[in-house]
C-alpha cells in the first residue's frame, strides 16, 4: 500500500537560498558602508584641501595670518585656541566628572534617586550645542562680565560652556568603569581594613583607570571638535592671546564662520584646517576607543 | 608547627570601633562631601538652563510663531514656521537614508556576528560617532553642495544622516542582542530561513527598542547646527518643493544661531522660542526612551 503520509524532506527552493544569500550580503555591504563613510570623508576632505596643502605645506600649522586679500593662510591661532579651550575645559570637568562618577557608583543615595541623577547628567549631554551657545551669550557672558575683566565673548566663557558639555561623557563612562570593577576587589580591600575612600582611591580607581582615561579622551575629542557653542562665545579673533579674557578662535569656529562665504584658495585652506581637526580628533577617538574597549573585555 | 589560638587579649578591641575623630574617618567624610558637592555642581547648569528656556522660551511662543515666516529686524510678530518645516524635511531625509543602512548594519553585527569583521565595524561606528559635526558639514559641502552646485535640503539631510547613523547602529545592535537566543532557535527549529528568522521574529521583538533609538537620533539631529551651516544654509522663505528642495532651507537650529548673534530683540526672542522647542524635543524623547526600554517583549 502506498503511504500518502510519508514525510518528504525537500531541498530548499533556489529562490529562498538566493534570498538568504542576498539578505546576508546586503547586511554586510551596509555594515562595511559605515567604515566606507569614514574613508570617504578622509579622501573627500583631503582632495579638496590639496591646493592648500601644496601651497602652504606644514608651515600652515605655524603661520598666524589669515588673510584672504593676499591669500596668506595659517591656522596657528585656531589650533592654539582649540587646544587651550579644550584643556581648560578638561581641567574643570575631569575632577568634577570623576567626583560625580564616584558619588553615583557608591551607595550614598537610594537606587531610585541615583537613577534620576544619572538621567539628569545624561540629559546635559543631549541639550543641543546651539542652545548652550544661546544661553552663554545672554546669561553666562553678562554674568562673568560682572566680576572679571571680560569685556565680551572670549576664551573663558567658551571654555566654561565646553566643560559643562563634556562633563556628562566623563561622568557616565567613568561611572560605568567603576561599576564594572570586580566587587571582590572592594570586599578584599574593606576586609583588610580599608575605609571607603581608601578602597576607592587605592583599589577601585586604579582598577577602573583605563575606562576613566578612555572617557576623558572621548570628552577631549568632543571638546576639540565642538563648534556651535564655542563659535558663539569665543569671539572669533584670529590672534594668539594668552589671556583667558581675550577673544580667541578655534579650528571649528574658523570653519563655521568663514566657510559659507569662502571661495577659491580660501575654501582649500579651510578644508586643510578641517583635515587637521579631523586628524587630531580621529587620533584622540581611536585611542579612547581602544581604552574603553579594553575596559569592556575585563 | 603549632596552631596559635587567637585570644581577645592579643589585640586591642577598642581599635575595632569606628573612631569619629581619626584622620582616616575625617578624610573619608571630607571626600564624600566633595563628591556630593561636585554632583550638585554638575546638575545645577541643567536646571539653570532649563529655567531660562522655560521663562524666556514660553513667553515668546504663540500660535502665529508656528505658521509665520521669520520677521525682518525690528518688526513685531512673525515666527519660524519655515524653520520647523525645514527641520522636519531634513531630519526626515536623514532618517530615510540612515535608518535602513543603520538597521541592516546592526543586523549584520548582531545576527551574522563574524568576529573580526564585526569588531572592525563596531570600532568604525564608534569612531564615526566621534567625528566632529562640523567636519561632517565640511564633507557634505564638498560631496553634495559642490557636486550639485547648490545649497539644498538634500545636502543638509545627507549630513544629518551621517550623524544619525552611529546612534542608530549602536541602539539597534544593543536591542537585537537583548532578544534571547531561544527565540532564534525556536524560529529555526520550526523551519525558518535565516532571513525569515531575522525579519519576522527577531526584528519585531526588538522593534520598540529600535524605534526608541531612531527617535533619539532624530531628536539629536534636530538640534544639530554645524552640519547645516553650509549645506542647507538658511532662508527667510518657505522650503520650495517646486524646485525639488534644491535651495537653501531654513532650520530651527540655524535660526537659533542666526538670531542669537543679532542685536534685535524680536529675533532674539524667536531664538529663545526655537531653542525651547529643540530642548523640549530632546527632553520628551529622552524620557520616552527611558520608559520604552524599561519594557521588553521577551
Amino acid at each position: 500500500m502506498n503511504n500518502n503520509y510519508e514525510p518528504r524532506i525537500e531541498p530548499r527552493p533556489n529562490i529562498e537560498r538566493v534570498l538568504d544569500k542576498s539578505f546576508y550580503w546586503m547586511a554586510k555591504a551596509f555594515a562595511f558602508a559605515i567604515a566606507g563613510i569614514l574613508i570617504w570623508i578622509t579622501i573627500q576632505v583631503a582632495l579638496k584641501a590639496m591646493p592648500a596643502i601644496q601651497k602652504f605645506g606644514l608651515g600652515f600649522l605655524s603661520t598666524s595670518s589669515w588673510n584672504p586679500v593676499n591669500s596668506q593662510y595659517g591656522v596657528w591661532p585656531a589650533i592654539y585656541g582649540t587646544l587651550v579651550s579644550s584643556l581648560i575645559a578638561l581641567a574643570i570637568s575631569v575632577p568634577i566628572g570623576i567626583g560625580v562618577a564616584i558619588f553615583l557608583s557608591e551607595d550614598y543615595l537610594p537606587p531610585a534617586v541615583q537613577r534620576i541623577i544619572v538621567f539628569l547628567v545624561e540629559l546635559l549631554a543631549a541639550v543641543p550645542s546651539v542652545v548652550y551657545g544661546l544661553w552663554g551669550i545672554f546669561v553666562l557672558i553678562p554674568f562673568l562680565k560682572g566680576f572679571t575683566p571680560l569685556r565680551g565673548p572670549g576664551m573663558l566663557p567658551a571654555a566654561l560652556i565646553l566643560s559643562v558639555m563634556i562633563l556628562p561623557t566623563i561622568a557616565a563612562i567613568g561611572r560605568d568603569a567603576i561599576i564594572n570593577v570586580d566587587q571582590g576587589m572592594r570586599q578584599a580591600a574593606v576586609g583588610l581594613g580599608a575605609t571607603r575612600w581608601e578602597a576607592i582611591l587605592q583599589i577601585i580607581l586604579p582598577a577602573a583607570s583605563s575606562g576613566i582615561i578612555g572617557g576623558i579622551m572621548l570628552a577631549l575629542g568632543r571638546a576639540l571638535g565642538e563648534t556651535m557653542a564655542v563659535t558663539m562665545l569665543i569671539g572669533n579673533s584670529n590672534k594668539v592671546d594668552t589671556s583667558v579674557f581675550a577673544p580667541s578662535n578655534t579650528v571649528s569656529s574658523l570653519l563655521a564662520n568663514q566657510f559659507a562665504e569662502a571661495s577659491g584658495l580660501q575654501v582649500a585652506a579651510l578644508m586643510y584646517a578641517a583635515l587637521i581637526l579631523f586628524a587630531i580628533t580621529l587620533v584622540v577617538n581611536v585611542l579612547a576607543q581602544l581604552l574603553v574597549t579594553r575596559l569592556q573585555k575585563i | 608547627m603549632s596552631i596559635k589560638t587567637v585570644k581577645e587579649s592579643d589585640f586591642d578591641v577598642v581599635n575595632l570601633k569606628r573612631n569619629p575623630t581619626s584622620p582616616r574617618t575625617l578624610f573619608g567624610l571630607i571626600m564624600s562631601g566633595i563628591a556630593g558637592l561636585f554632583t550638585l555642581m554638575a546638575i545645577i547648569p541643567l536646571f539653570i538652563i532649563l529655567t531660562y528656556l522655560l521663562t524666556k522660551g514660553i513667553s515668546s511662543l504663540s500660535a502665529s510663531v508656528f505658521t509665520e515666516l521669520p520677521p525682518p529686524p525690528l518688526v513685531e510678530g512673525g515666527g519660524f514656521g519655515n524653520a520647523i518645516l525645514g527641520t522636519v524635511i531634513m531630519v526626515g531625509i536623514g532618517a530615510l537614508i540612515s535608518v535602513p543602512i543603520g538597521v541592516m548594519a546592526a543586523i549584520y553585527l548582531s545576527e551574522f556576528n563574524e568576529g573580526k569583521a564585526a569588531d572592525l565595524i563596531r570600532f568604525a561606528t564608534n569612531v564615526l560617532s566621534g567625528v566632529p559635526s562640523i567636519i561632517v558639514g565640511v564633507f557634505a559641502y564638498s560631496a553634495v553642495v559642490l557636486t550639485t552646485k547648490t545649497y539644498s535640503a538634500w545636502a543638509g539631510g545627507f549630513a544629518l544622516a551621517i550623524l544619525m547613523l552611529p546612534i542608530i547602529v549602536r541602539t539597534t545592535d544593543e536591542s537585537l542582542k537583548l532578544v534571547p537566543q531561544d527565540v532564534r532557535q525556536a524560529s529555526v527549529g520550526i523551519g525558518a530561513n535565516p532571513y525569515q528568522t531575522i525579519l519576522q521574529v527577531v526584528l519585531p521583538a526588538a522593534l520598540p527598542a529600535i524605534i526608541t533609538g531612531v527617535t533619539l537620533s532624530i531628536a539629536r539631529a534636530a538640534g544639530e547646527t554645524a552640519p547645516l551651516l553650509f549645506t542647507a544654509l538658511f532662508t527667510q522663505y518657505w522650503p520650495n518643493f517646486d524646485n525639488m528642495l534644491a535651495e537653501p532651507t531654513a532650520s530651527l537650529a540655524v535660526l537659533v544661531y542666526n538670531f542669537a548673534i543679532v542685536p534685535f530683540k524680536n529675533q532674539q526672542d524667536l531664538a529663545w522660542g526655537a531653542a525651547f522647542i529643540l530642548v523640549l524635543l530632546v527632553l520628551i524623547t529622552s524620557v520616552l526612551s527611558r520608559l520604552a526600554t524599561a519594557k521588553r517583549t521577551y
